[in-house]
């Protein structure tokens, strides 16, 4: 374990160094994050303008959403994105033959090699949109609402990051996959409104088929002291499945790996 | 050490026809089909061997290499190397091997080398003392110097090749899987890769699996060699003894006072080339004595030069007649 806990701490630090490298272009890097950190601010003031409510949520409790939406897409950046639209090129370079040569297992390696911190400054900026917004409605937090909350967002966290890979693993077959990730953000944003906002059918399918509902509203639930424990329940076994199906798909597509030729 | 058993291989492929017409058909209708990459191999390779495959483009060793390293799964057959399956990469199978490829690469392309070192090292549970006398040990071997600090992207491909086989070889592998270790590098960066393998041979006793297309790599490093023509195995054995099947004849170079017509020199041997006053045949070696006295008393010679014929050139007749004498 330790010596995982030691690759990241090394992997991190080398791609932050990386990151360092072109200085230039870390600028440019710092300055459409805080572009896209303005975006966001802007998309939240909108709803304040608004008035009009959206499913049973009040505007309060509708920013907490946005502020879980702000945290997992700047999560998505700094981690996900990096590292799995990555798979993609070692599966095509042939690259990957030196990662599953390795004594550490490979879907670590491949989840956590890259480290992007242009996703810091939306993680910080989600976290504080949701407790401060959190606040307005419920006044004080319990420890038990906070420990749900960070067990429903790790939950929201598994599933995304699972359906994420299991679409990247399959460049083993299809080498090309980005579009693919494509519809997977188009999915992340659709759970920037709750849930009850939309069509009966459409919750159905956010909840069970595509869990959208547990990226966002459940985790916001959660905050507010609203979220049913059978929800939660339900999450967990959820995305314990996802996890261990993405495992599993992984090593099933290794038998099939052909690796690239010289 | 390393046993392969009737060993096979198959690739499912499909074929897309030029135009349009044949990429949507390429889209919509994929007619797949098994081509054989490895067909039937064994061999046994002891430990601390040096053994070279040889083969055309195509004939399959780095699809047998792959195998034996566990990335590609065989269709039919055994691969056991050191006790271990490979294909099932057991953490304590991975310590023991290394795979290098001359044609990927593995370091951090922004970083130096330095720092790949060490997240190698990390990965394979290496203390970072360990890791510093090991890297200082093989940098010392490798000749390399300050390269190690300076970012992989600003070094030449010799040197950024040599810190490749460092990173490869920091938790001492004793089996090294080697595919074209030396491909593009100039001729004394090659020699020094190829002096650094045997010498690392010598001192670990490590077992040196080796592909490449430079004769010269396999004539300095490889005492046998496994050639593999269209996937099968059709000569495994020592070079030397290799050269003698295949060329039961050796080369006779003459340089002549004044021009010859060719008829003069058919009853010696084979003419390979005449060209004004050189002329060069192709004795077998029983004859071998015997012309070369005639040759001499028969013409007036400047320079007789006496050699086998280029190990390359042979292999080459080799892989296309397809079969050893």
């Amino acid at each position: 374990m330790n010596r995982y806990f030691k690759t990241i701490r090394l992997f991190w630090s080398t791609a932050f160094a990386s990151q360092l490298e072109y200085q230039l272009n870390f600028l440019i890097e710092l300055l459409a994050m805080f572009g896209t950190l303005l975006g966001s601010i802007f998309i939240l003031s909108l709803f304040f303008t608004g008035g009009r409510q959206l499913g049973d949520w009040t505007w309060e409790s509708a920013l907490v959403i946005q502020g879980v939406y702000t945290f997992l897409d700047g999560l998505t950046n700094a981690l996900l994105r990096p590292n799995l639209t990555e798979i993609v090129n070692y599966v095509r370079e042939g690259t990957l033959d030196y990662v599953l040569l390795k004594p550490i297992d490979s879907q670590f390696w491949l989840s956590v090699k890259k480290f992007s911190f242009a996703g810091l400054p939306e993680i910080i900026l989600g976290l504080s949109i949701v407790f401060w917004s959190s606040i307005q409605t419920v006044s004080s937090f319990s420890i038990y609402s906070l420990s749900v909350f960070i067990i429903s967002l790790l939950i929201g966290f598994v599933i995304l990051y699972s359906v994420w890979f299991l679409i990247a693993a399959s460049s083993i077959w299809f080498v090309k996959t980005w579009n693919a990730t494509e519809v997977l953000r188009a999915l992340l944003a659709a759970g920037r409104y709750p849930i009850s906002a939309y069509p009966v059918i459409l919750r159905f399918i956010f909840t069970l088929v595509l869990p959208v509902a547990f990226l966002t509203t459940f985790p916001a639930e959660a905050i507010l002291g609203e979220l049913k424990f059978n929800i939660l329940f339900l999450g967990l076994i959820l995305s314990s499945l996802f996890f261990i199906f993405s495992r599993l798909f992984w090593e099933f597509a290794l038998k099939h790996y052909t690796s690239a030729s010289s | 050490m390393i046993v392969v058993d009737q060993l096979s291989k198959y690739y499912r492929v499909a074929n897309k026809q030029p135009g349009f017409k044949g990429t949507l058909k390429h889209f919509f209708d994929r007619k797949t089909y098994d081509v054989p990459a490895v067909t039937d191999i064994s061999f046994k390779i002891s430990p601390g061997e040096v053994v070279g495959f040889l083969g055309a483009n195509g004939a399959g060793k780095t699809t047998l290499l792959k195998m034996m390293c566990g990335l590609i799964h065989p269709s039919t057959g055994l691969v056991d190397v050191g006790g271990f399956s490979p294909q099932r990469r057991q953490t304590a199978f991975l310590k023991e091997i290394t795979l290098v490829m001359g044609q990927k690469q593995q370091l951090i392309w922004d970083l130096p080398p330095m720092d790949s070192l060490y997240v190698n090292a990390a990965v394979y549970g290496l203390s970072d003392h360990e890791a510093k006398v090991r890297i200082n040990e093989l940098a010392e071997m490798l000749e390399l110097g300050e390269e190690l600090t300076r970012p992989v992207r600003k070094l030449s491909l010799g040197q950024r090749m040599k810190s490749e086989i460092l990173a490869s070889l920091l938790h001492k592998p004793s089996v090294l899987f080697l595919d074209e270790p030396t491909l593009g590098l100039d001729v004394n960066a090659q020699a020094r890769v190829r002096s650094f393998l045997s010498e690392y041979n010598k001192r670990t006793g490590a077992t040196i699996l080796l592909t490449s297309h430079y004769m010269a790599d396999i004539t300095a490093l490889c005492p046998r060699v496994i050639c593999i023509h269209k996937g099968k195995l059709f000569y495994d054995g020592d070079l030397d003894s290799l050269a003698n099947s295949l060329s039961p004849s050796r080369e006779v170079k003459v340089e002549l006072k004044k021009p010859c017509a060719s008829e003069q020199f058919e009853k010696y041997g084979e003419i390979q080339d005449l060209n004004d006053r050189f002329v060069c045949l192709l004795v077998s070696r029983d004859k071998l004595t015997a012309v070369v006295s005639n040759l001499l008393t028969d013409f007036d010679i400047i320079d007789l030069e006496i050699s086998d014929p280029p190990i390359d050139q042979l292999i080459g007749e080799l892989f296309i007649k397809g079969e050893v004498n």
